[in-house]
């Protein structure tokens, strides 16, 4: 496979999963804004520096209202994480990888391009907003569901795959870094509850809230939320999960192509060392600084793909 | 042998003749028409357009850079040949390439057409497709045109033209296909009545076609890519089309290098060697060392590689003179001088402005002739006299008169129609077609049709697509 279409699929991925972790962030910010406007503009100050786009947005707006946050988010031009940009850079990438995708997939971004340039060619009023939100899913969704349904196992899968889970484990670690004072245990005293809200949208950005109550009960502690989004192997955003996948990847790309990588060692290493440890350990050594070392390790991770299968030169 | 005055102005419709009735190759067709509901047909042709859309099946028009990608408006209704017609014309198109193949080995090597004074040496001299690094070298399997198109004019029911050959690098065979695919998902049941002949195994035939040009230094299974110069050219889609139903890599110039006297491609494991490469750019851009310094759509070095049998380029780098509109009046003597026979598929009528007397007559009859650059492509530059106003015609006999070898002319040709399904019902419009040729030492195959490209807009003969012309699936009946 040419680097350049290695890099195409990695990409495309990404930008894809970049639009929904954008969405999923845009609906939890929303709701608080709805439900509590006193702390809307924390909110979605949080959601923007999440989405490492904060300062951009202070350049052009300065203040935080829930109108131009949303716009910024999901149509600004001058905004290159906006939902209108990735979808159109998704596509620019299966473009370019086209003889590598199954005509389904190909339909399926392009669809996806074409449905949510049309949804987002207006400011989207906050009564459409939710449609529109579930839109961006759903089309993600689809795209995601012809990959699987029709994709040979093949090393362009795996780029594809890594493409993505880079991108969420990237999106996790986010917003566990910026809410990272609410989980903090000196802050939220031991054994009482962290805001319901606020836990909620944590949980609400990851598509988790519901999965938590069947797991946890009623029980919302700091502590079992960090546990859930960092350890939780079974709960596809959470870090593990996301980094054993590209382990798997990995490890499939050098069996395929019969030669070990660094790219390859450096993800064993993410998950030997970084994701086998109790989340009191975690805690101890402090989690800010844990997921600051982890977003760290995730980019390294991402410029040794890069460099080990020659996406550019 | 120009046909000035007398040439008739009525149209011959290829689904009507000229009487009104059903001439027989649409005989089953029509059958078929007149049986459906017309509303049934509208709205399959608002479905044939949605799928377009989403297979994105699009073309950007040059110089627009700010416009949406368009479509090529398609029309449900196909065009209609029969077997036999079919077989005239595939043989006069076979032996229009033959001849143009020979041409092109001959004026790279002993240049005897023009020592036998058959064509003007000057013409060959001030061609700008010209490549004098060509001379006295040996294509693989002596092949110049891999790929080419032959575009015809129909004036009456026995009556074809060559209008143009398309040698450099002729495009529109996606659409061929994607038409015939549109038309077997909108109307399955028409294909079970009509026998109507594959056009699907194209793909199979170039990579076919091209892995047969292996180069010398080729070990094993040749490895075929298509160079493309990315997602922004117009003809992006086709060539990633092409790459992806030949199962070959679609490159572009920085994913090659030249490594260890081979061009490479850059892959997840490293380069590999490359044999074939269809290119879709154009000569000048091929090598940077070579050609233009300032390109970055070749390869560096590309051409060291090919003279040395590294690397087989289709077409062959030089095969562009043949594309040439003055060289074009000359094609009749060409057939003659290199297979000894007519030709089977007469040229259009055509005065060479270069020529005082040609241009004498040509300035004369200005507002009755179609003028074209000799080097023009896609619909630019030309003149259409019966449409154009007084103030370009003007214009454009002061271009004649200034640079009067830069243009032929040619009678304004009474183009046959195909009907287009409109809301009111069926509508007559002009047509061409662009039957697709491919060449290999083991033999010529051509596509049973082509692309038929039809004017939308009534009355008009600009059928190309960046003039906003569209396209038609084109039928060839099995015997």
């Amino acid at each position: 496979m040419l680097g350049k279409t290695a890099a195409s699929l990695f990409w495309m991925a990404r930008y894809l999963e970049r639009s929904e972790n954008n969405a999923r962030l845009i609906d939890a910010g929303f709701r608080i804004a709805l439900t509590r406007s006193q702390t809307a503009a924390a909110e979605w100050k949080s959601v923007l520096v999440t989405a490492g786009v904060d300062r951009a947005f202070v350049a052009a707006h300065g203040d935080y209202s829930s109108a131009r946050v949303v716009d910024f988010l999901l149509r600004d031009p001058a905004n290159p994480s906006s939902i209108a940009s990735v979808i159109k850079q998704a596509r620019d990438n299966a473009r370019t990888a086209r003889t590598a995708l199954t005509r389904e997939v190909w339909e399926a971004v392009n669809t996806n391009w074409m449905t949510l340039t049309a949804l987002l060619k207006r400011p989207v009023r906050d009564d459409d907003l939710p449609d529109v939100l579930t839109a961006i899913r759903q089309q993600s969704a689809q795209v995601r569901g012809a990959l699987n349904g029709t994709m040979l196992r093949n090393d362009g899968f795996n780029f594809s795959l890594l493409g993505t889970f880079l991108e969420r484990a990237d999106n996790t670690a986010r917003i566990l870094d910026v809410k990272y004072y609410l989980l903090l245990p000196s802050v939220a005293h031991i054994g009482s509850s962290i805001d319901n809200v606020q836990w909620e949208t944590i949980l609400r950005s990851v598509s988790a809230h519901r999965a938590y109550r069947w797991l946890y009960g009623a029980e919302i502690s700091a502590l079992k939320i960090a546990e859930f989004l960092i350890l939780y192997r079974q709960l596809p955003r959470s870090l593990a999960f996301c980094c054993e996948r590209m382990e798997d990847n990995l490890a499939q790309l050098e069996r395929g192509y019969g030669e070990e990588t660094e790219a390859g060692r450096m993800a064993r290493a993410l998950c030997n060392e970084r994701l086998s440890s109790p989340i009191q350990a975690i805690f101890d050594g402090g989690l800010h600084e844990y997921v600051t070392a982890f977003l760290r390790a995730n980019a390294a991770l991402a410029r040794q793909i890069e460099h080990d299968y020659r996406f550019v030169e | 042998m120009l046909r000035g005055k007398g040439w008739r102005i009525s149209f011959f419709d290829e689904m009507t003749g000229q009487e009104g009735g059903t001439r027989s190759p649409y005989r089953e067709y029509c059958e078929w028409f007149d049986a459906e509901d017309s509303q049934r047909i509208q709205h399959k042709t608002q479905q044939a357009e949605a799928l377009f859309r989403t297979t994105g099946i699009t073309f950007n028009v040059y110089g627009d850079a700010d416009a949406d990608e368009r479509l090529i408006p398609f029309d449900v209704v196909p065009r209609i040949i029969s077997a036999s017609e079919w077989r005239r014309l595939s043989r006069g198109i076979e032996q229009r390439v033959r001849a143009l193949n020979a041409f092109l080995h001959d004026i790279y090597h002993r240049q005897e057409i023009l020592r036998a004074g058959r064509v003007p040496t000057q013409l060959i001299a001030r061609n700008d497709a010209f490549l004098p690094m060509m001379m006295g070298m040996d294509p693989p399997g002596g092949i110049y045109t891999h790929i080419s198109g032959t575009d015809i004019v129909r004036t009456g029911a026995n009556e074809f033209y060559v209008l143009e050959d398309n040698a450099r690098t002729p495009s529109g065979v996606s659409y061929m296909l994607e038409n015939r695919e549109t038309m077997l998902q909108m109307f399955p049941e028409l294909f079970a009545k009509v026998a109507v002949r594959e056009v699907g195994d194209y793909p199979i035939n170039l990579l076919k076609s091209l892995s047969a040009c292996a180069p010398p230094k080729c070990g094993g299974t040749p490895t075929v890519a298509v160079l493309t110069p990315g997602i922004h050219n117009s003809a992006y889609y086709e060539h990633s089309f092409l790459a992806d139903h030949m199962g070959a890599e679609l490159v572009e110039g920085h994913d090659l290098r030249v490594v260890d006297g081979r061009v490479a491609m850059r892959t997840t494991q490293g380069y590999r060697a490359i044999d074939v490469v269809y290119r879709r750019v154009d000569d000048d851009f091929l090598d940077p060392l070579n050609f233009r310094p300032d390109s970055m759509l070749g390869v560096p070095g590309i051409w060291d590689v090919y003279r040395d049998g590294g690397i087989t380029i289709a077409n062959a780098p030089g095969t562009g003179i043949a594309d040439d509109k003055a060289l074009y009046s000359y094609m009749p003597d060409i057939i003659e001088f290199y297979t000894g026979e007519k030709a089977l598929l007469p040229n259009v009528p055509t005065w060479r402005c270069s020529e005082p007397e040609h241009l004498r007559e040509v300035l004369d009859r200005l507002p009755e002739l179609v003028v074209k650059e000799v080097h023009g492509s896609g619909g630019y530059g030309m003149l259409v006299g019966p449409a154009a106003s007084k103030k370009e015609l003007a214009a454009f006999r002061a271009k004649l008169e200034a640079n009067p070898g830069n243009y032929i002319a040619q009678p304004t040709l009474s183009l046959s129609t195909v009907p287009i399904f409109t809301k009111k019902g069926l509508a007559p419009r002009h047509v061409d077609l662009r039957p697709f040729v491919l060449m290999s030492p083991q033999g010529i195959t051509i596509t049973p049709g082509g692309l038929t490209r039809v004017a939308m807009t009534r009355g008009s003969l600009v059928v190309n697509s960046s003039q906003g012309g569209g396209t038609k699936d084109t039928w060839v009946l099995e015997d």
